[in-house]
C-alpha cells in the first residue's frame, strides 16, 4: 500500500525502510528551532551535562516573542541566550531585528522539502507548506535534541483534505482553514497529520498555503503538509543552495479520513471567543462593536496580507474609537511593505505600525486589552485572556475583514470591489 | 508510582493559555510558577492545591501553545498526576519529559468529582475513588514512557542512560 508524506519523510529521517501509523521512530531532525524559550532549552541542556551540542548547525534561534525586551526579566533572558549562542558557535541566530520565527525560517532557507523540522513553538506546523514534516515540541525535549540530535516520534495517521471550487471575492485561505477547524473541531486532528489537495491549493501563493498549515495546529494537527510543486521548489531554491529531495504522497496512500470543502459555498468566516473552533459565518457577527483591530502574526502578517488589508482602506481612516495595530511578520516583509507604500497607507489611516514580532498575539508584549474590550484579529488564537484581560474578547478573521472592520468600528464583511 | 490526592475537576479543551498565561512566560522559577498555575481558569487553584493532588479533566487537556511551563507549573504546585479523557499531543510529551504523570482515562469524568479522594497507579492504569468507591481503568502508557516518568523526567532519564553507556 502507498504511503503518506508523513510516513515517507519520517521513515527517511529515522533511516528505516518504511513506516506506518503508530510506529515509534527515533528521528534525527534537520532543523531544531527555538525562540526566546532557547533560554529554557539552554538551562535544561546544561543539566544534561554533556556540554556538547550534537550539531550546532542544525540549531536555529530567532527572537520574536518579546522584541525588543519589554521588561528587565526578558532582557536578562535575551542576554543569557546571546551568551550561549556565542559560547557554542551557533551561527543561525537571529536577534530582535529579524521577525517572527515562522516567517524567518522559510525566508532564510531552513524549510526544505522532505526534511524534518522541530520547533519549540506550537505553530511549527507552518513549514509543512514547503513539504517539510514540522512539529512543535517543548523546551526540555529540545534540550535533548540539542544534546543527542534525535527524538522519538510516533508516526501519525493522516487526514486528507480535498478543496474543490474557487474562492469567491473577499474569501481567503484564512476563511478556508477556519471553516476546516470548525468542521474538525479543536482536537479533530490531535496526533494526526493533514495533507491538502485541490486545484485551489495548487493555484494558491506560498504565503496563503502557509496560513493553512500554520492554523492546522488549531485542529490539533501534529503536522500539516502541502505536497511540493514547482512553486515550492522555485521558492526554496531562491533562498537556499542546500540540496533537498521533494517527497510527495503516493497516489494510493492510506488516509484515516477524507474531508471535502467546496469553495464555491464558502463565505468569510470568523472564530468567536474563546475557542478557535467556535467558527461562524462572519455575516452573523456583523455589527459587533470593536475596540481594537490587529493585522500580524505568523498566521497573517505577510506581504499579501498587508496588501489585502490596505486594499480595504481606500483612503479611509480607521474608526476613531478603534485602535488599529499593524505588525509585519518579518523585517523583509516590513521593508517590502515600505517600498510598496503600504506602511504609509496604514499610518495615514491612523493605524499604529509595530516592529516585526509576535506582538500582542499571545498577550506577552504590547497592544493588550482592558476588561470588556473586543478585538478583531488576523492572528491564530482567541483563548480567554490571550490578548490581555480575561474579560476581553478576540475574534479571528482574514486581514481584509480586520481592516474593513477597523474602518467601520464594528465587525464587517470585507468589501469585494 | 502510586499516587493519592484530592481531585480538582475541569472540563474539555483546557488550554495552556489558561493553565499558564502568556504574560508570565518570562517567569522561569518553578516556585514562582506554582503560584500562577491555572490563574485564568481558577483563581482558587494555586491557593488550595496540596502536594499529591490530582487534576481530572475532560477531552484535549493542554491544547494550544507548546509552552512546557503549563506542565512545570502544575508539577511545582504539587499536582501528582493529571487524569484526562484525552490530551493534546505537545502537553502529553511535555508532561512526560518534565516528570509529571498523566493518565488517559475516558471514564474518569463519570467516577470522580471535585473534592473526591483518588488513589491511582499509572503503571497498571488503576483508578480508585476512595470517596465513593467507584473504579476505572486508564490506558497503560508504553514501557519506555513509564521509564522516563519513573526516572523523574527526560533530563534525569538521559543522564542515567549516559552514565550507563
Amino acid at each position: 500500500m502507498g504511503k503518506t508524506m508523513a510516513e515517507k519523510i519520517l521513515a527517511k529521517a529515522a533511516g528505516v525502510k518504511e513506516a506506518s501509523p503508530g510506529d515509534l521512530l527515533d528521528v534525527y531532525p534537520h532543523v531544531a528551532m527555538s525562540h526566546e524559550n532557547a533560554g529554557l532549552v539552554s538551562k535544561s541542556f546544561k543539566e544534561i551535562g554533556t556540554g556538547k551540542l550534537y550539531d550546532p548547525d542544525r540549531i536555529v534561534i530567532i527572537f520574536d516573542h518579546r522584541v525588543p525586551a519589554e521588561t528587565e526579566k526578558t532582557a536578562e533572558g535575551h542576554k543569557t541566550v546571546r551568551e550561549f549562542v556565542k559560547k557554542h558557535g551557533i551561527k543561525n541566530f537571529f536577534d530582535i531585528n529579524t521577525g517572527i520565527c515562522h516567517q524567518v525560517l522559510p525566508e532564510q532557507g531552513f524549510c526544505r522539502p522532505g526534511e524534518v523540522l522541530v520547533g519549540t513553538d506550537s505553530h511549527t506546523t507552518t513549514h509543512g507548506a514547503f513539504g517539510v514534516f514540522s512539529t512543535g515540541i517543548g523546551a526540555t525535549e529540545m534540550a535533548a535534541v540539542w544534546a543527542t540530535g534525535k527524538l522519538w516520534l510516533m508516526v501519525p495517521e493522516t487526514i486528507k483534505v480535498v478543496v474543490k471550487g474557487k474562492f469567491k471575492p473577499g474569501v481567503y485561505s484564512k476563511d478556508l482553514i477556519l471553516h476546516l477547524i470548525g468542521k474538525l473541531r479543536a482536537d479533530g486532528a490531535d496526533y494526526k497529520s493533514i495533507e491538502f489537495f485541490g486545484q485551489a491549493i495548487d493555484e494558491m501563493t506560498i504565503a496563503s498555503r502557509m496560513v493553512l498549515t500554520n492554523l492546522s495546529m488549531e485542529a490539533g494537527a501534529k503536522s500539516a503538509m502541502i505536497p511540493p510543486d514547482q512553486k515550492t521548489v522555485d521558492y526554496v531554491k531562491s533562498v537556499t543552495n542546500k540540496p533537498f529531495e521533494v517527497i510527495k504522497p503516493d497516489p494510493d496512500a492510506h488516509y484515516c479520513q477524507t474531508v471535502e470543502i467546496d469553495l464555491d459555498q464558502l463565505t468569510p468566516q470568523i472564530a468567536c471567543p474563546h475557542a478557535v473552533d467556535n467558527v461562524k459565518p462572519l455575516s452573523e457577527l456583523a455589527g459587533t462593536v470593536i475596540n481594537q483591530a490587529l493585522i500580524g502574526s505568523c498566521t497573517n502578517g505577510r506581504l499579501e496580507d498587508l496588501e489585502e488589508g490596505a486594499r480595504q482602506l481606500k483612503g479611509r481612516k480607521v474608526h476613531p474609537e478603534v485602535r488599529m495595530l499593524v505588525i509585519p511578520a518579518s523585517w523583509k516583509v516590513y521593508r517590502q511593505a515600505l517600498d510598496k507604500g503600504l506602511i504609509a497607507a496604514y499610518i495615514d489611516a491612523g493605524a499604529v505600525v509595530l516592529n516585526p514580532g509576535c506582538g500582542p498575539c499571545l498577550g506577552a508584549h504590547q497592544g493588550l486589552m482592558a476588561p470588556g474590550e473586543r478585538c478583531i484579529s488576523s492572528t491564530n488564537r482567541n483563548f480567554q485572556g490571550r490578548m490581555g484581560s480575561t474579560q476581553s474578547e478576540v475574534y479571528l478573521a482574514s486581514p481584509a475583514a480586520v481592516v474593513a472592520s477597523a474602518v467601520a468600528g464594528m465587525i464587517t464583511l470585507p468589501e469585494v470591489k | 508510582m502510586k499516587f493519592s490526592g484530592t481531585v480538582f475537576k475541569y472540563g474539555n479543551d483546557i488550554n495552556t493559555d489558561v493553565i499558564f498565561p502568556g504574560r508570565y512566560l518570562k517567569v522561569w522559577e518553578p516556585a514562582e510558577m506554582a503560584k500562577l498555575a491555572m490563574e485564568d481558569l481558577d483563581k482558587e487553584f494555586a491557593k488550595k492545591v496540596r502536594k499529591g493532588d490530582i487534576i481530572v479533566a475532560g477531552k484535549y487537556f493542554g491544547c494550544g501553545s507548546s509552552r512546557e511551563q503549563a506542565a512545570t507549573c502544575l508539577k511545582a504546585a504539587g499536582v501528582s498526576v493529571v487524569i484526562a479523557e484525552s490530551f493534546a499531543r505537545i502537553f502529553y510529551r511535555n508532561a512526560i519529559n518534565l516528570g509529571l504523570a498523566i493518565m488517559v482515562c475516558p471514564e474518569i469524568g463519570s467516577i470522580a468529582e471535585a473534592g473526591d479522594r483518588l488513589e491511582v497507579e499509572p503503571t497498571t492504569g488503576e483508578v480508585k475513588n476512595l470517596t465513593n468507591g467507584k473504579t476505572a481503568k486508564a490506558k497503560v502508557l508504553p514501557p519506555f514512557i513509564l521509564e522516563i516518568l519513573g526516572d523523574g523526567g527526560l533530563i534525569p532519564h538521559l543522564k542515567k542512560k549516559m552514565a550507563k553507556a
